[in-house]
């Protein structure tokens, strides 16, 4: 799996000079009035993933999604967060015993996200071939 | 006055194409899903029908004369049996719309099938030694072996199926030759007709 960057990397390093520029340069506003948008704020290798995990999934708890993506509490948490301001993911934290658990699942809202980003990939890999 | 002599940069490489960027993307999506997945390639049911042949297996060596003539029922046994299990695998993941050489299945089938073969050739080598005793083991120990190693690539319950194969060869490693059989049924007959009805309930197929 790639190493993920840093929580504060920036959101459209991934395609630098490329998909960037399909987004143009304001702020992503998730989720909403930008269907044919391009998503930076899934387009981040971890949130992609958190999001692709999800998607498999009913439900995943902190340390599965930290295990799973080969990263540490603070980057998962950072990303986590801002896929959930973006309600994307929903989050419940609940105790198992003495120990606090927050699990995450995906909403609607990040299912579309997803799906929306797949045809956006697709659309450029078949615009390449069609050339 | 010295002149001022302009650094001459080497062109920066040329990014990776779009489409190149858009295919990495859809891989890293697919392996994150693969490695997340509660799919399973191991149909469960195949496992079922597979333990039931086994469990009529064991009834029928039972009732043979010898080692040999048991052993021989053994045999055919593990020559149907791949071939409903292989038919199960890819019933499941041609439902599942998943190709079954990509991803979770040819992981398997890689990891799976290497302790198989070894255990034909040994099959052939104790038969040939007369040491016939030592085939149901060396069969349970390999097997499992193959199961935990396949298992890496999937669904928990895998490896753990692998890992009561394993216990049940070393069992009948160290039991008398007489309880081979019986050790035999229990383990390729219960044991998959366990995990199997398990696997079928809660990862499908």
């Amino acid at each position: 799996m790639a190493k993920h960057g840093t929580a504060r990397d920036d959101e459209g390093r991934g395609m630098s000079g490329g998909l960037r520029s399909v987004r143009g340069k304001s702020e992503p506003k998730p989720a909403s009035g930008r269907a044919h948008a391009f998503d930076r704020l899934i387009h981040e290798r971890l949130r992609l993933g958190i999001v692709s995990a999800l998607a498999v999934n009913d439900s995943l708890s902190f340390s599965d999604l930290k295990k799973l993506m080969k990263t540490t509490d603070g980057n998962l948490s950072v990303h986590a967060r801002k896929l959930e301001e973006a309600d994307y993911i929903a989050c419940s934290k609940s105790f198992e015993g003495r120990m606090p658990k927050t699990e995450y699942r995906l909403t609607a809202v990040g299912r579309r996200a997803l799906e929306r980003y797949l045809d956006h990939m697709e659309a450029l890999i078949r615009a390449t071939r069609d050339r | 006055m010295a002149s001022v002599t302009p650094l001459h940069r080497a062109p920066a490489p040329e990014p990776p194409a779009l489409h190149a960027r858009a295919m990495d993307n859809l891989a890293f999506i697919r392996d994150t899903m693969e490695a997340a997945g509660s799919f399973t390639a191991v149909s469960g049911r195949g496992m079922v029908a597979v333990g039931i042949m086994a469990s009529t297996a064991a009834v029928l060596a039972a009732v043979q004369r010898t080692p040999i003539e048991a052993l021989y029922v053994w045999l055919a046994a593990a020559v149907f049996a791949p071939i409903v299990s292989i038919w199960a695998i890819v019933r499941k993941a041609s439902d599942a719309n998943i190709p079954i050489l990509s991803g979770p299945g040819r992981k398997f089938l890689l990891s799976f099938s290497p302790p198989l073969v070894v255990g034909a050739l040994l099959t052939f080598v104790l038969y040939q030694a007369a040491m016939v005793a030592a085939i149901p083991g060396m069969w349970l120990l390999l097997y499992g072996t193959g199961v935990v190693a396949g298992g890496a690539f999937s669904v928990r319950v895998v490896p753990v199926m692998g890992l009561c194969f394993m216990l049940a060869g070393a069992i009948a490693l160290f039991s008398p030759p007489s309880w081979n059989g019986w050790i035999m049924g229990v383990a390729f007959g219960g044991l998959h007709i366990g995990f199997g009805a398990h696997i079928a309930r809660r990862h499908g197929g």
